[in-house]
């Protein structure tokens, strides 16, 4: 493996991420498009904000997904001094953060599915946060919000097990001052996941 | 196999820099999601301006995150050509979208 800096003027395993994360722009994007039309398309599918979504929930969850980037950034700027101890104080605490996110998410998801807000068009029967008879959208809401945010979820949860992969090579001593890339490939990875969920808070549970 | 990731010695990290003031940056992401929320459900703006504030918002959050937090601010021009790459595409993708649906 070529450990040079590419034409790009990085190492090759980081313009790897950062196309890799190009190709994730794209498939986010796609989702989005796909959420947008769909909503422009059938708008009685959809409901108003906070009317089935528990915003501020959410809204919390989206304060620990930044705070989980701050961790993260600390982490990577830990080690470019060569701090071991805060390399692996703040990779936990990212991981420990990032697990709270995806705890809140699956509350969430259950919440929602006992009231109703499901994907499936026959079992469909969201009647909101205020409990009144009347169904509020119907199941493209639920298929477009769960696959939007599922996805993301998942992105997440795979994000959770590298950073613990990363905090236990950072235990073992594996990086350095000199050798850093490992993190700060995972930090690239993690904060693109928080800026996902910036836009997806906004497109989902906002507008 | 480890990749060496030192400013100079790879010749692969972002350009030598004074470190971001992270913890501020912090702050002003959490205030942007406490301003998002309430003008979301607090103001009586029209749909469409407030559409637009919203994803305004969102896109000052997200560049926040990838110039400071991804340090693509630091990073060489090319790297940086080629982030922004897809945005010109994925505002095509979504504009082509929205246009199969009218």
């Amino acid at each position: 493996m070529e450990r040079g800096p590419s034409s790009f003027g990085v190492y090759n395993m980081k313009l790897g991420m950062w196309v890799f994360l190009l190709s994730e722009v794209m498939f986010f994007t796609g989702l989005i498009g796909a959420y947008i039309i769909l909503r422009f398309a059938q708008p009685d599918h959809f409901a108003l904000p906070g009317q089935v979504l528990n915003v501020p929930l959410t809204a919390l969850n989206t304060f620990f997904l930044i705070c989980s980037s701050v961790t993260m950034v600390k982490a990577f700027a830990a080690i470019e001094l060569g701090d071991q101890k805060g390399l692996q104080r703040w990779l936990l605490a990212t991981a420990i953060i990032g697990m709270i996110f995806v705890g809140i998410q699956v509350v969430e998801y259950t919440v929602l599915s006992h009231e109703g807000f499901v994907p499936i068009a026959d079992l469909y029967q969201a009647h909101g946060r205020q409990g009144g008879h009347e169904v509020l959208g119907g199941p493209l809401y639920g298929a477009t919000f769960y696959t939007m945010t599922g996805f993301h979820g998942t992105h997440v949860s795979i994000g959770v097990a590298c950073l613990w992969f990363t905090y236990f090579k950072a235990r073992r001593g594996g990086y350095s001052a000199a050798n850093f890339g490992g993190v700060e490939n995972m930090g690239l990875y993690w904060h693109f996941v928080d800026l996902v969920w910036i836009i997806l808070f906004t497109i989902v549970y906002l507008i | 196999m480890e990749s060496q990731a030192t400013n100079q010695a790879a010749g692969g990290s972002a350009a030598p820099h004074k470190s971001p003031p992270y913890m501020l940056i912090w702050l002003v992401l959490f205030v942007l999601t406490l301003a998002e929320v309430g003008v979301a459900f607090l103001s009586h703006i029209p749909k469409n301006i407030l559409i637009l504030i919203l994803l305004a918002l969102a896109v000052w959050k997200a560049a926040l995150v990838a110039m400071y937090y991804m340090h693509l601010k630091f990073e060489p021009r090319k790297l940086w050509l080629l982030a922004i790459s897809p945005l010109p595409l994925a505002v095509i993708l979504v504009v082509i979208v929205l246009a199969e649906g009218w």
